[in-house]
């Protein structure tokens, strides 16, 4: 089996990818899901919010999802759904099995991965305490509530202030469940600010801050939540313990790259975003394999992994047309003075028509502060900013033009501070 | 009339239960529990020990190295994952050498083959990750790591074929003397029985005292572990101990039989013998100790926690005989560390002593000591994967990610003698759920697989224990019907 252009992963990254490669010009693609449908995660995110900056209005995730899925079988786009991928190799050999077709080996001129993210579980930050069962994901919670259509708990702790957790904080509560807080370790929320207003404030949740689970109770069931405060260095206070009788927790602690198979494939990855290390085209550090979406970062908006993702669509598409360049030496982003990484980490200015995209993450929260990008200790552009968290991820765009003038090998974005 | 009642389906019991196979007889296992494995054989450190540990002259010294020496066949008979891939005891301070003589003369003593005192270098080169501080090791090849409840599993699994009846979810309350024996009443049954094996872990005491005056005390004793990825599951290949000291064996750090890695356990006396909490403190002590002997190991990818009790007793040594007092009723008790090595080796010894005491028992002729082998979809070449999947095209769905699990396996296990009747039970038996997703993605589906082949409906699909549910009821909207 041949085709030009193989995408793992058919939720928004996967979909985004598909079509834009195809608007390139390349015919021959295939999309491989593991689930029984396509959208991925936005399936089960049926709040709105989606698709602001993409389409310039408020959609729910499936229906944002519909809108690609849709425009995927206009284009007849081929995808095989309930297909795992247990493979990748070198030489873009993709092997999958599912109930059909029974084992598979896809030759690829281009892959493009988009296999998303997946949740930190209660083992990996290791919250003490009984196994009673009660403790959810909030993914998983998210996927039992939205679309099996089933209820996981009544009284209710949330661990985690990032989107997902408020948003489900929000769920829980119309279908009638009591959330007695939603509990977060760091000093400031992981969430947007709309969401801790309109899923925490307008419901009576409160927030508490730099705070964590400090046990669990319950002998089948949850039965109680300890929560206690942490001092600065993120341990608990003891002394400050306050317990919440209820039957659910769950987690929203964070989200990693799901890079099993580019592991196994023996592509490099950034330490700090889990994913693989990319260049200007989203090219990974195997040549015409592509990668997009949560798969490379975790992002917040999938605005932003939709913008992403056609990006690697055109570039996959540019490959397989043999039109994309390789600098022998590419420039390097760095990051400096709390930009704790940035994507892409190369850059081949020959590839780029009118811009580069610059995504980061800061490591903290700062006020009136300039995020400025340096070729040495030239400062190309600076940008101004009120507020930035970790949470919400920055995006710089840089003109091919401003690029042509680089004398160093690096990108330099740097934080700094206003003068009080 | 049952011939032998067997009380509690740990790898004790259940390794028994397989021995009585053996014979033309009638024999029931029961359990409180839902699922056989489900007390202290599910949680422990999977150490099929050397032998050296033991005081020379105890039943643990000799059913240890026995108990050893019968697995190698055991596992194979039985397909279940087993290798002997070794231990150390490592010194860091030049009085642990004498500790580490000792434990060699004991072990050798014991019967222990092949020990070892090896040099600084000899560590290091075998496994190079070990801290520069360790001086010497006691090296015992025969050592080895197993897959605890699976063999517990297979085993029940493998008595039940041949012809073993298992209860479970059915708590011993009373046993009565009677002239034939005892009425053993657990859960809603009565079981009248010619013979009881008392295999009851943590609550040995407790069922002993139904029948006879107590003579021992079961003191519960915690011990906290931490699980990690398979992605540092080589970080070494070597069980690693450190020297004992007065405080116990302290701290083991070794890779499991499916790859993962494995830090523990703790140790704490406890009054409750249903503590399985882990503590903030306990966590942390395991990291502090094993960063003694692993400097560089990445903690953070810890996949989860879990607690596992010990039945330990005051003197120390396993209990195996006959009451004094009751004919026909044997004290299977106090198996703590190296329980499970010995298991093997302890149900020829209780079934000897049950022999002696019966007059001997007629021998099962058909009896078949090979289970049927599970299929490991992963593991299969491609030619076998696609024929596997044109048989039975529920091998082509891969319902656990992490650690690629089908849907057939997952079948096959619910339906097997002594299946998987929840989520817990499918990850003690098929993985599912037990990689590092802890059953993110894949719980839903396999609650659905779970419901179907047990045809019940999927909101009374529990986690573990009977009273573990994990959904409450339907949404709200969901009470409209759609399409």
């Amino acid at each position: 089996m041949n085709y030009d252009i193989v995408v793992i992963g058919g939720g928004p990254a996967g979909l985004a990818a598909a079509i834009e490669a195809k608007e390139n010009g390349v015919d021959n693609i295939l999309v491989i899901e593991r689930d029984r449908e396509l959208g991925g995660i936005l399936q089960q995110c049926i709040h709105n919010g989606f698709g602001l900056h993409v389409f310039k209005e408020e959609l729910t995730g499936p229906e944002y999802a519909e809108r690609f899925i849709e425009k995927l079988k206009e284009q007849g786009i081929e995808f095989k759904l309930d297909t795992m991928v247990l493979d990748i190799n070198q030489e873009k050999v993709v092997t999958a099995v599912n109930t059909v077709d029974g084992l598979l080996h896809i030759n690829a001129g281009a892959v493009v991965l988009a296999m998303g993210c997946r949740e930190r579980t209660r083992g990996a930050i290791n919250i003490p305490g009984t196994r009673a069962s009660g403790v959810f994901s909030a993914g998983t919670a998210q996927r039992f509530v939205n679309m099996e259509g089933y209820m996981v708990g009544k009284e209710v702790v949330i661990l985690g202030s990032g989107d997902i957790g408020l948003i489900m904080a929000r769920r829980m509560t119309l279908e009638g469940a009591k959330v007695h807080a939603v509990v977060e370790l760091m000093p400031f929320s992981g969430g947007l600010t709309r969401n801790i207003v309109q899923c925490l404030d307008d419901y009576n949740i409160p927030l508490l801050l730099s705070h964590t689970v400090v046990d669990v109770k319950g002998k089948d069931r949850v039965e109680e939540v300890v929560i206690a405060k942490v001092d600065d260095r993120r341990r608990p206070i003891p002394g400050t313990e306050q317990t919440f009788s209820c039957d659910t927790l769950l987690l929203s602690v964070g989200l990693i790259p799901e890079n099993e198979l580019s592991k196994s494939a023996g592509i490099k990855l950034d330490p700090i975003t889990g994913g693989p290390v990319v260049n200007e085209s989203m090219e990974t550090s195997i040549e015409g394999v592509f990668a997009c979406g949560n798969v490379v970062h975790v992002h917040d908006l999938v605005d932003w992994v939709t913008e992403e993702s056609r990006r690697a669509g055109k570039y996959a598409a540019r490959f397989v047309q043999k039109q994309l360049v390789v600098s022998k030496k590419p420039m390097e982003t760095k990051g400096e003075n709390g930009v704790r990484y940035i994507v892409p980490h190369k850059v081949q200015i020959e590839n780029i028509t009118d811009k580069l995209t610059l995504m980061l993450r800061v490591d903290n929260v700062y006020h009136n502060a300039k995020l400025v990008i340096k070729d040495g200790d030239k400062v190309i552009k600076s940008v101004k900013k009120r507020h930035l968290a970790p949470g919400e991820m920055e995006t710089i765009n840089l003109p091919a033009k401003d690029l042509a003038n680089f004398e160093g090998n690096d990108i330099i974005v740097s934080l700094q501070l206003e003068e009080e | 009339m049952y011939d032998v009642t067997i009380i509690g389906a740990g790898v004790v019991g259940c390794a028994i239960a397989r021995e009585l196979a053996k014979f033309n007889i009638k024999t029931i296992i029961v359990d409180k529990e839902n699922d056989v494995a489900n007390g202290t054989t599910k949680a422990n450190s999977a150490i099929v020990h050397a032998g050296y540990d033991a005081l020379p002259g105890t039943l643990k010294a000799s059913t240890n190295v026995l108990g050893n020496a019968l697995y190698e066949d055991l596992c194979k008979e039985l397909d279940v994952p087993f290798k002997r891939i070794g231990s150390f005891v490592v010194a860091t301070e030049e009085s642990d050498i004498e500790v580490l003589k000792e434990l060699k003369e004991q072990g050798e003593i014991n019967g222990v083959p092949n020990l070892e005192i090896i040099s600084k270098e000899e560590v290091r080169k075998m496994e190079p990750n070990l801290s520069e501080d360790i001086i010497a090791a006691l090296y015992a090849p025969t050592a080895g790591i197993v897959g605890p409840w699976e063999l517990a599993i297979a085993l029940a699994e493998n008595a039940a074929e041949n012809g073993v009846e298992i209860l479970l979810n059915s708590p011993v309350t009373s046993i009565n003397k009677v002239d034939s024996g005892y009425v053993v009443v657990a859960g809603e049954k009565e079981i009248s029985t010619r013979y009881i094996m008392n295999c009851a872990g943590l609550f040995a005491d407790k069922i002993n005292d139904m029948v006879n005056e107590p003579f021992f005390e079961i003191l519960p004793n915690r011990g906290e572990y931490n699980l990690f990825d398979k992605s540092v599951g080589d970080f070494v290949n070597t069980v690693v101990f450190q020297t004992p000291s007065k405080d116990g064996k302290g701290v083991v750090v070794l890779p499991t039989v499916h790859g993962n890695f494995l830090i523990g356990p703790t140790a704490e006396k406890v009054e409750d013998p249903n503590d399985l909490k882990t503590t903030m403190n306990g966590l942390n002590f395991l990291r502090e100790k094993a960063h003694k002997v692993i400097p560089g190991f990445p903690f953070n990818a810890v996949i989860t926690s879990f607690t596992g009790l010990r039945a330990k007793v005051k003197h120390g040594d396993f209990i195996i005989e006959e009451s004094k007092n009751s004919k026909g009723f044997i004290n299977v008790a106090a198996i703590d560390s190296p329980g499970l090595t010995a298991a093997p080796a302890i149900a020829k010894m209780a079934v000897e002593i049950l022999c002696k005491s019966s007059g001997g028992f007629e021998t099962n002729e058909s009896f078949n000591p090979n289970r049927k082998p599970s299929i490991h979809f992963i593991d299969l070449s491609d030619n076998e994967k696609a024929e596997l999947i044109k048989k039975d095209p529920r091998f082509g769905r891969i319902i656990c990610r992490c650690e690629n699990i089908t849907e057939g396996e997952i079948v096959d296990i619910v339906n097997r003698k002594a299946g998987a009747t929840n989520l817990d039970a499918v990850k003690r038996r098929a993985r599912a759920g037990g990689g590092r997703c802890q059953g993110g993605f894949c719980g839903p589906r396999v609650m659905e697989i779970l419901a179907k082949e047990l045809q019940t409906d999927i909101t009374s699909i529990v986690k573990d224990s009977k009273g573990s549910y994990i959904l409450t009821g339907s949404t709200k909207s969901s009470s409209v019907e759609v399409n």
